[in-house]
């Protein structure tokens, strides 16, 4: 185990202190960004969605109910482990990874499939929709379905499901359409656009299971308050396993809600850092990446304001990562926020660093971690150095990178 | 009283229904939209919809989708559509509305969008995402320019909702029968009739309805409730098919009929 470290500035409480109470304000406004730019079409059943969950959040019965199953489903609280080779390898802070890839379908995702799943239920919906990427969200969707005895469907751009067959083949087995999108780029952002149309024709029996902190009001602060568990048991560990709080909590964004999740417990802690890894694909100079906080502009696009990747004219342009979870050209409005306010900071690993990361963690910890997490443990790898033995690092390990096998080989065949 | 005041005063005042016609700027390049357009005009349709071409329509079906494609590959912009009109403008006395998504305006700035749009000779926008709660910046430019922001009206949307959003509505209420995204459909909504009754409780505007029309006896079904008649879809794909003057004339007459 780590050799604990003391920090005499401050004696930290047992809970995170949570950002100013006015964030969100009412209309769903992280500050300049957020809000709700829909169809009038939807604009009823996001008020519907908005205060039934309201009213979830305020029964206990729904928030035990969402305990037990974190628990005894999806196999809560992961683990926060600390990662001993990898920590001697790199030679900098200490690294400790929260485990949720540990967890029930092997990504964070199901934390929040599971909280949308139970409202759903509450609401009496008998369907679920969703759009996927890397196909996390939508095995994770289709899962909850599964478990809820509703029916699911999941939108998923032709491209991602020929990158992640796998992923495709688990949502069929747990009896989900997988509805396939041959609009645009074919990724994920023609994936959420589809599946807003469908919904529109649904939105009577279907409740849609939005899988990041983006989209409209209320899903940027439903889904980060269902995914702050990651932050919350993390900094408890920490607290219990180091003696301390971590000096910094390095996360993927591509929506940002692992990130959101890691992060969202320790805003009021202002000595630890918060780092965001945006996918820098090729490199950000190439115009082939997926930052759209490091290169985007303020813009509306599914549903909020927050910074996308566009041209001049506002048209949205094709987002790059070797990752699908990361191929998205905008990002959640808590994020932009939290950027421009600097309370978190936001850097870009590219394609080529983010495998090599891949590599390392499989070699060095016997973890195989997924791309999305492997743009995180590269950037980790730069700020650990930079910050030397005596500090700790949390990386939040979103995923495990079994999908990821074909991708990576595919990756480095090209290359040769 | 506003060009689309008169437009609807004078159909009605004839006991005929106003048609309002949506096509795509630029689709398939900005000479050929403005032919098209011109067609439209010269054959009945009241009130232009010049669709602003974006590269994510989330509202909007596979036809209109395939038509902003086709105008973004020839270099269609908000700037070139704003041109278009004003072109338009030189000829016609009908009313001109800009239409699109709200990320276009707002990158473009709604002030400057507002001010060349007026300029040009437009009466209005219709911001297909942007809603009521989200319009305050834009209305506050539209109104120092004297351009309407057209209403939308949804069958989900509830009662008080529809009195927030109308009651300080200009220019005409687009009432979207169906729930979906845009394209031609083969019925008319059977509750028509009660939503219009409803809105009309809300507000003295005219009512368009639109949505999934797409031949002159759709049309003459939906003007036996609405005062006015869109149609989009069918229209965009008769224009790519070289068929839209006789749709345009068909809709006319079933509407004069």
């Amino acid at each position: 185990m780590a050799s604990t470290k003391k920090r005499s500035t401050k004696t930290p409480a047992p809970q995170g202190g949570g950002p100013p109470a006015q964030v969100p304000d009412a209309g769903g406004h992280f500050g300049a960004y957020g809000g709700r730019y829909v169809a009038e079409t939807l604009m009823p059943a996001l008020i519907e969605v908005e205060k039934a969950y309201a009213a979830a959040k305020a029964d206990p019965a729904f928030d035990a109910d969402f305990r037990s199953m974190l628990r005894h489903y999806v196999g809560r609280p992961s683990p926060l482990y600390f990662a001993e080779r990898l920590t001697e390898a790199w030679g900098g802070a200490q690294v400790y990874l929260k485990r949720e890839d540990l967890n029930h379908t092997g990504a964070h995702k199901i934390n929040n499939t599971l909280g949308q799943g139970l409202l759903a239920r509450r609401m009496g919906k008998k369907r679920l929709m969703a759009e996927t990427g890397a196909g996390q969200h939508g095995v994770a969707t289709a899962t909850v379905a599964a478990r809820f005895g509703m029916a699911c469907d999941v939108y998923m751009g032709e491209e991602d499901i020929r990158r992640q067959a796998p992923n495709v083949k688990r949502m069929h087995l747990l009896g989900a359409r997988v509805v396939p999108v041959s609009s645009g780029t074919r990724t994920l952002k023609d994936a959420m656009s589809e599946a807003l149309r469908a919904w529109v024709a649904a939105v009577d029996t279907t409740f849609y299971v939005i899988g990041t902190v983006a989209g409209p009001h209320p899903y940027p602060v439903m889904v980060r308050d269902f995914q702050s568990v990651i932050g919350i048991e993390a900094r408890a560990q920490m607290l219990e396993q180091a003696g301390c709080l971590p000096d910094m909590v390095v996360a993927c964004v591509g929506g940002g809600s692992n990130a959101a999740g890691a992060f969202f417990a320790f805003l009021g802690d202002a000595g630890v850092k918060l780092v965001g890894v945006e996918a820098a694909g090729y490199g950000i100079a190439t115009g082939k990446h997926a930052a759209s906080i490091g290169a985007g502009q303020r813009g509306i696009l599914h549903g909020s304001k927050s910074y996308v990747l566009q041209d001049t004219e506002g048209q949205i342009l094709n987002a790059h990562s070797i990752s699908a979870g990361l191929d998205y050209p905008g990002v959640g409005p808590e994020h932009a926020f939290w950027a421009d306010s600097g309370r978190a900071v936001y850097n870009s690993i590219t394609d080529a660093e983010a495998v090599a990361s891949f590599h390392e963690l499989a070699r060095l910890e016997g973890i195989i971690p997924a791309l999305e997490s492997s743009h995180a443990l590269a950037e980790a790898k730069k700020q650990a150095i930079a910050l030397g033995r005596n500090k700790t690092v949390i990386v939040c390990l979103s995923g495990r990178g079994d999908k990821d096998l074909e991708n990576v080989l595919e990756h480095e065949t090209g290359k040769a | 009283m506003s060009r689309i005041q008169e437009t609807f005063a004078g159909r009605k005042a004839a006991g005929q229904a106003t048609l309002v016609g949506f096509l795509m700027a630029g689709d398939p390049t900005f000479e050929a939209s403005e032919q098209l357009a011109r067609a439209a005009l010269d054959n009945g349709v009241d009130v232009l919809e010049l669709g602003v071409p974006f590269s994510d329509p989330t509202a909007d079906g596979p036809v209109i989708q395939a038509a902003g494609q086709r105008a973004l590959a020839a270099g269609m912009t908000l700037g070139r559509t704003i041109e278009l009109a004003a072109r338009l403008r030189k000829d016609y006395a009908n009313p001109i509305i800009l239409f699109g998504y709200v990320n276009l305006f707002f990158i473009h700035g709604y002030e400057t969008t507002c001010r060349e749009a007026a300029a040009a000779g437009a009466d209005g926008l219709l911001v297909v995402d942007l809603p009521f709660e989200e319009s305050g910046e834009l209305r506050a430019s539209l109104a120092r320019h004297d351009l309407n922001l057209i209403p939308l009206i949804a069958p989900t949307t509830p009662d008080e909702r529809m009195g927030l959003i109308l009651k300080d509505a200009g220019g005409f209420v687009y009432y979207i029968m169906v729930k979906g995204v845009t394209g031609a459909r083969s019925a008319v909504a059977d509750d028509l009739s009660e939503h219009v009754k409803r809105l009309r409780r809300h507000t003295r505007l005219p009512i368009a309805a639109g949505f999934g029309v797409s031949d002159g006896p759709q049309a003459r079904a939906v003007a036996a409730h609405a005062d006015g008649v869109v149609v989009g879809s069918a229209l965009v794909k008769a224009g790519a098919e070289g068929r839209l003057v006789p749709l345009v004339r068909e809709i006319r007459a079933a509407l004069d009929a």
